[in-house]
């Protein structure tokens, strides 16, 4: 199963998608993650400006990735409660 | 209302300065998050789902227009132009940024607000009944000893380390609108034969994984002496309180494990040797206390006489209006759960004009609910229908005060890390099945609250009916309670069988009532007295059979 590293940027608590080479706010930007993914996260923690680090299993394909969990889709999507709110580039319908 | 004095002021300026370095210092990787993290709790911020929640503290639920209308600019300013009121009387913001939050901090301060003991293993806000010094029932106003409460506890050195988070409720009237029996401690003011006034002290209560009501270990403490009674409950707490396993720390778990009977002879022996020591305010700070909170002048001459020729004017009087204790006025509740709106939550032009209203009709005061609503509590029955006017433009004069759309619902899986599954779509289902108000009003009292976990921050065992959500393999479910209640008659509510899909529990619920109105004895019979008189049998029979 595919699985995307995230986590919440520090200056605002965005939430973040990792991209192979930065972050974004949008779940379709995300990149799967391999072998490499514990290392990453290791790096990651280790310097401090991404809270709450992870690797999520994802279905789907790339730029259409779902997360297996309620959680993480309410994460990627935004509030189900506040369409208004939503990130865009995963509808609250998924959740 | 009680105003800071340069002391109160001082602390809050100190404690806002300190955090607002550790803030500066996180930002420039000076500490780590795990450093960084309980020090951001004790002054109110979390981390989320989404982003920073922010939970600024309302002292026993009670406002000035100018304090809400600080709330309505820094949702406008620092969030996304609206604000969560929480089951503590507390407001919570869901899209804080760390690298604003200094100046929030200083935002809040100038109005006498902060954010310090709404989380962490402290004595958190204390909370109060919303009706306080206006309703005809009480002894006194309770918010001065609540107000005590909150300077004693306020960075109190011994207490901010507790076993785990420790909350407690001051009421002074028989009915009981705060739920105390389900705090840590629950005081309740009551008056004796000669006149004075004292307390009843229930301890050990609470809901979340372990729900219990509080047992009474002293029935009558005088006010004089409540506050190191209130110490030395804390002391042996503080003592022998479980500090290896976070689900048996709260005081309700020693007191289950020592007995109330030992537990009160220790408390007893512990105030014996504190009692002498002055602990105690002295009557002066009682005194400058109480005058703070001295009743506004009622006109004696306010007429009693209202015009309900407007029919829905005359079911919002009925349904959120409660008598006051003085001639020609009247208690109002502004309902903050609107039509497909989100329980407890308010936009800043809201409370921009709930201020405003407050300013203009109700002495410039305003008071949050432990049922996410807000209270307007002295308000001339002449100026009714203009309030209710003025409420009505904004969105804020729903008549469903205790029905069935009324429901208590905490942010769930929405907003939580914590949570198992989201409560706020649960709640717009259930009060969007019996949208129609002749309907709600049919059925009659019914307190339905939802926690999407065992937190029970939605107070689901407290519910006539309780939702609780769970996670079930990664995906939501919910399990069903009844039988609860948080008011004077307190009682647990209890599981009544499998749990649900999100479909599936409102269709449960939906089987709830439509049962409790083919079995009730009457109209004037409550869900909750039908459940009590029938059992849950009945209704786990409507529920569950094929």
């Amino acid at each position: 199963m595919p699985r995307l590293l995230t986590g919440n940027r520090l200056e605002t608590g965005d939430v973040l998608w990792w991209t192979g080479s930065d972050w974004s706010p949008l779940i379709r930007d995300a990149v799967a993650i391999g072998d490499e993914g514990e290392a990453l996260l290791a790096q990651l923690i280790a310097a401090e400006r991404i809270n709450d680090p992870a690797l999520i299993d994802v279905t789907g394909e790339p730029g259409h990735w779902i997360p297996t969990t309620t959680r993480e889709r309410v994460r990627a999507s935004g509030p189900s409660v506040r369409a208004d709110l939503a990130r865009g580039s995963l509808s609250t319908d998924v959740i | 209302m009680y105003r800071y004095d340069q002391y109160d002021q001082a602390i809050v300026d100190a404690r806002v300065a300190e955090f607002k370095d550790q803030v500066a210092r996180r930002l420039r990787g000076e500490i780590t998050e795990d450093q960084f993290k309980p020090l951001r709790l004790m002054n109110g911020l979390y981390l989320q789902l989404h982003a920073y929640m922010l939970r600024v503290a309302i002292p026993y639920g009670t406002l000035s227009s100018r304090q809400m209308r600080m709330l309505a600019h820094i949702a406008r300013t620092y969030d996304r132009d609206y604000g969560h009121f929480t089951t503590r009387q507390n407001i919570q913001y869901n899209w804080i940024k760390l690298e604003e939050f200094a100046d929030l901090l200083d935002d809040l301060s100038k109005v006498e607000m902060h954010a310090f003991q709404t989380s962490g293993n402290c004595i958190r806000n204390i909370s109060s009944d919303q009706f306080a010094g206006a309703a005809a029932d009480e002894v006194a106003d309770p918010r001065p000893y609540a107000e005590l409460l909150r300077q004693w506890s306020t960075l109190h050195p011994e207490f901010s380390f507790l076993p785990r988070k420790f909350k407690i409720a001051v009421i002074a009237s028989d009915t009981d609108r705060a739920a105390i029996q389900l705090h840590d401690i629950g005081l309740q003011l009551r008056r004796n034969d000669a006149g004075d006034l004292g307390f009843r002290v229930y301890v050990g209560g609470g809901m979340g994984r372990t729900p219990v009501i509080g047992s009474v270990v002293r029935d009558w403490i005088p006010v004089g002496q409540f506050l190191s009674y209130c110490e030395a409950i804390l002391r042996v707490y503080n003592r022998y309180g479980r500090r290896d396993n976070i689900y048996k720390a709260r005081i309700k778990i020693l007191v289950n494990e020592l007995g109330v009977e030992e537990f009160t002879r220790q408390v007893e022996a512990e105030w014996a040797g504190l009692a002498p020591l002055g602990l105690d305010a002295p009557q002066a700070e009682y005194d400058r206390i109480i005058a703070q909170f001295a009743p506004p002048e009622f006109d004696p001459a306010a007429p009693d006489a209202l015009d309900l020729s407007d029919p829905d004017f005359a079911v919002w009087v009925k349904q959120n209006v409660h008598p006051h204790k003085a001639p020609g006025y009247a208690i109002t509740t502004i309902s903050l759960k609107p039509k497909r709106g989100i329980p407890g939550d308010a936009s800043s032009a809201q409370m921009d004009a709930v201020a405003d209203l407050a300013e203009r009709y109700a002495h410039d005061e305003i008071r949050v609910t432990h049922s996410q609503n807000l209270v307007l509590a002295h308000v001339r029955k002449a100026d009714l229908y203009a309030l209710w006017q003025g409420l009505d433009a904004v969105g804020l004069a729903t008549p469903n005060l205790d029905l069935v759309s009324d429901i208590i619902a905490c942010p769930g899986m929405d907003y939580c890390t914590l949570a198992n599954a989201r409560s706020i779509p649960i709640a717009q289902k259930i009060a969007a099945k019996f949208e129609d108000l002749d309907t709600q009003r049919d059925i009659g009292e019914l307190k339905i609250k939802v926690s999407g976990c065992i937190n029970g921050c939605g107070h689901h065992h407290a519910g006539h009916i309780g939702i609780l959500g769970v996670d079930k393999k990664g995906e939501e479910a919910y399990q069903l309670l009844l039988g609860g209640s948080g008011a004077e008659d307190a009682t647990l509510a209890k599981i009544l069988g499998p749990g649900f899909d999100e479909n599936g529990i409102v269709t449960a619920v939906e089987k709830l009532i439509g049962f409790y109105r083919s079995a009730r004895s009457g109209p004037q019979e409550r869900f909750l007295d039908t459940y009590r008189r029938l059992g849950p049998a009945p209704f786990k029979e409507a529920v569950y059979a094929r």
